[in-house]
């Protein structure tokens, strides 16, 4: 029980990651005002954009491709989240319309290029993010076996973005503005805050994140960009919520689901777990996700202008 | 010259209305300025291009002298002009601290200097006698504790020109005591303050000039020491208002609603109600008088079933509807003019016509085998909207948002009055209402008694109480204190009771 729990862990954590990082954009997105239905196809993109990328420099930097193409998922997950700023904050759009409107566009425009580029329509790289054991912190007994060892880098770099996020949003002008955004945008307004310039800001953060995520997935689990998402996107969102907008509780959350799935994902090849029938382990996540949401939404923290688009002259 | 405000040849239209009709206003140095005028004279209108959310159609503005152009909040801000909101604009789950910085926050090394930023605003509150805790969550204080916080936001801002939209409409006596005394604190520290306030005692009390609007035009400014409040009263309506009811004798029958040993859960820290027996018969007005957050909310909510009892009957015409569904409940003959009009009262995106059927809509006839009879439905809105005096540009299908406060009050008083209710359960039936809307509304309030038919009369206001009431029962700390006649009584044995204090305990 024990050594499978040990088994277990990188693989959960190497799953949580990605969930963590694109919630992570989710919340940005949400807590100035504007709902992102959208991370699946931002993720997408990402994964997409990470994927071509490395598979074409991977042979020329070695080292240095996958970084490359993480960066790259990131930009254009930005740029592409600009749209959806661009229908809710500008448009005044309904936010969930154009957030599905972006899963859509993301789901073809990748399979149309990938197909156009690969023939399969799957994009593959050659070698993906390799793990690392920390030095001494792995000595530290059952911790360091549990968190540093069989480490990602991108799992490093995604923490550190967790607890610069959580000091942006807490400590800073620029979070407590955005903060206001998503809570009174009238407030926020009267008080000289340029609503939609933040919400705008927000988005495109989210995108990044969102992309960032994705194509962490590829370098870290897959390898390959094969045209979906598999719901790890909207996984994210309920991550979200589920953590009631809040950076620790989302990473929580994240980690929940990480791990649950990572148990469905093996349990065939664990004797132990292969007596449940795979059906259980399967739809277990989603399972406690919706118990989780219909039990947590009585008391929910989500912030009260969510979804309304900013209309100045509404008195 | 020495006026700190102008603003010369105003002009402002909305669809179907000249809100402000070439209006010329002058605020100086100093001085309490009351804006006195009729629901939707346009009031709110001039002080929001002053503060620069509306633009005018035509007219200047001029600021110590200098032609300004107030293109938007910002710039008023620069410019030394502060707003208090009839609705303020708080963020509900930051500090006080959090929200009076927000926009112009001081930062120390990135990040945000809530420590001196809390200083800077207690010492500010302290100076100004207004007793606020910076680091107190708004969602945790009181409506008047969020104004002072408002009143913060303009002081840190620097503002020397507030204005206050009807700011003690929401407030109990007691906080209108205090928010007066604020005030002239302000005023000693060299402020120039924009009053508006339907309230005439208050003008007489506070206000050194008054300046009066009707129908968006200037009627006249007034030296309020040489004046009345009569004369303040006819200037605003163009004619003699009466302050004097004309209340006949009431023939009381049989017994409509019977309230027996209720108890209800409060909420957001109110007490909630024990143990509470009260009856009102037909052909009576009982007032319900009693501090804010002492049960009231509690009671109204569990008559008409917004609220779940813990124990106890709600006997309406001989039978129990505590478990009734609200429709049910109106269909027994029961009506409410709620307390907080935004949040119960109206839905602010629909036309008023849709407003004014929210709670018959599916009935002959208003609509006809399942389709809505528009046709209906907007003549009965014609004949609510000119029994009750509602003006809106756009008449019956004006949105119920771009209505004045007091013209939607006044539209939803309209619907409950309709149809003619057995019971009325009216909370604040003349919040944010004219002399003149008043006076219309005491007059049917005692004509529906005068029917035989019953009315609860819930309010803050004790004059309102005293003048209306039949009977009035008293609330405290969820407890009947007492139930004595209006006849029998006054302002000083309702204070005490209030208080908590039994009859006849103290002389
Ligand atoms: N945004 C708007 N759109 C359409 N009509 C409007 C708008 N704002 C105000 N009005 C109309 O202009 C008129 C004046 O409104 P205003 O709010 O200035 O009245 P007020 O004097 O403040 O009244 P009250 O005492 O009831 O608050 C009203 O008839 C109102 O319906
Ligand atoms: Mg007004």
């Amino acid at each position: 029980m024990v050594d499978l729990i040990y088994q277990l862990f990188p693989y959960a954590i190497a799953f949580t990651v990605p969930l963590l990082i694109t919630s992570l954009g989710g919340l940005y997105s949400e807590r100035s005002g504007v709902i992102n239905i959208g991370l699946e196809g931002l993720m997408l993109m990402g994964m997409f954009v990470g994927a071509l990328i490395i598979s074409r420099t991977e042979s020329i930097y070695p080292g240095t491709a996958i970084w490359i193409g993480l960066l790259a998922a990131m930009l254009f997950g930005a740029v592409f989240a600009l749209l959806h700023a661009f229908a809710c904050v500008t448009l005044n759009a309904n936010q969930v319309i154009s957030g599905i409107a972006i899963n859509m566009i993301a789901a073809a425009v990748t399979v149309y290029l990938a197909r156009l580029i690969s023939g399969s329509g799957n994009i593959q790289i050659i070698r993906g993010l390799s793990r690392q054991t920390i030095p001494i912190l792995s000595d530290i007994p059952i911790l360091g076996r549990l968190l540093f060892t069989q480490t990602y880098a991108t799992t490093w770099f995604v923490l550190l973005i967790l607890v610069v996020a959580t000091f942006l949003l807490y400590k800073t002008r620029f979070g407590l503005r955005l903060r206001a955004c998503g809570e009174h945008p009238h407030a926020a307004d009267s008080a000289g805050v340029n609503v939609y310039r933040m919400r705008y800001m927000a988005v495109i953060i989210s995108g990044a994140c969102a992309g960032l995520g994705g194509a962490t997935f590829i370098v870290t689990i897959s390898g390959e960009f094969n045209g979906t998402a598999a719901g790890l996107g909207f996984l994210a969102l309920a991550a979200l919520i589920f953590g009631q907008w809040k950076p620790w509780g989302i990473l929580g959350a994240a980690f929940f689901f990480g791990f649950a799935s990572t148990v469905a994902n093996v349990s065939q090849v664990v004797p132990m777990l292969a007596q449940i029938p795979g059906i259980y382990l399967k739809t277990f996540p989603y399972v406690v996700t919706l118990a989780a949401l219909v039990l947590s939404s009585k008391y929910s923290l989500a912030p009260k202008a969510i979804g309304e688009p900013y209309d100045k002259g509404k008195r | 010259m020495d006026y700190v405000v102008e603003m010369r040849n105003i002009r402002k239209s909305f669809p179907g209305i000249i809100a402000c009709d070439n209006i010329d206003f002058q605020v100086k140095k100093g001085e309490i300025h009351a804006l006195l005028g009729e629901n939707g004279a346009g009031k709110s209108t001039l002080m929001n291009i002053l503060f620069g959310l509306y633009q005018p159609d035509a007219g200047s503005i001029y600021l110590r002298g200098k032609k300004v152009n107030i293109v938007n909040p910002n710039v008023a801000n620069e410019l030394g002009i502060g707003m208090v909101h009839q609705h303020f604009k708080l963020v509900h789950n930051f500090t006080v601290t959090e929200n009076i910085i927000l926009g112009l926050e001081p930062t120390r090394a990135l990040m945000i200097d809530t420590r001196s930023a809390s200083a800077q605003i207690k010492e500010l509150s302290q100076k100004y006698g207004l007793n606020v805790d910076p680091d107190a969550k708004i969602s945790d204080v009181s409506v008047g504790m969020q104004q002072r916080v408002e009143i913060l936001k303009m002081l840190y801002r620097d503002a020397e020109i507030l204005i206050f939209d009807e700011p003690t409409a929401v407030l109990t006596p007691q906080e209108v005591r205090e928010l007066m005394k604020i005030m002239r604190n302000l005023i000693d520290e060299g402020k120039t303050i924009i009053l508006i306030t339907h309230k005439l005692r208050e003008i007489m009390a506070i206000a050194d000039r008054s300046t009066v609007i009707r129908w968006g035009k200037v009627v006249g400014t007034v030296n309020v020491a040489d004046t009345t409040e009569e004369k303040l009263a006819e200037m605003m309506v163009g004619r003699k208002v009466l302050f004097e009811l004309n209340k006949k004798e009431a023939h009381p029958k049989e017994e409509i609603l019977r309230i027996e040993k209720l108890s209800v859960a409060g909420s957001g820290g109110a007490k909630g109600l024990k143990n509470f027996s009260l009856g009102v018969r037909c052909g009576e007005i009982v007032g319900l008088a009693g501090v804010d957050g002492n049960g009231q909310a509690e009671l109204v909510g569990a008559i008409i079933g917004l609220r779940k009892i813990l124990s106890g009957k709600i006997i309406l015409h001989d039978r129990d509807v505590s478990t009734l569904s609200i429709r049910e409940r109106i269909s027994t003959g029961m009506a409410h003019i709620p307390e907080d009009r935004h949040k119960h009262g109206l839905i602010l995106d629909y036309s008023v016509q849709e407003n004014l059927v929210l709670k018959n809509y599916y009935l002959e006839p208003f609509s006809h085998k399942g389709l809505l009879n528009w046709d209906y439905i907007y003549d009965h809105a014609e004949r609510v909207i000119k029994d009750f005096d509602v003006r809106a540009g756009e008449g019956a299908e004006a949105s119920a948002r771009s209505l004045s406060g007091g013209n939607q009050q006044k539209a939803i008083v309209g619907r409950e009055f309709d149809g003619n209710p057995d019971l009325l359960i009216a909370v604040q039936p003349t919040r944010g209402l004219d002399v003149g809307a008043i006076e219309y509304i005491h007059k049917r309030l005692l004509e529906q008694r005068d029917q035989g038919k019953a009315v609860l009369l819930v309010s803050l206001e004790l004059d309102e109480i005293l003048d209306l009431s039949d009977r009035i029962a008293v609330i405290f700390n969820g407890e009947l204190v007492g139930l004595v006649n209006a006849a029998e009584t006054d302002e000083n044995e309702i204070g005490l009771m209030m208080a908590g204090g039994k009859r006849g305990a103290t002389a």
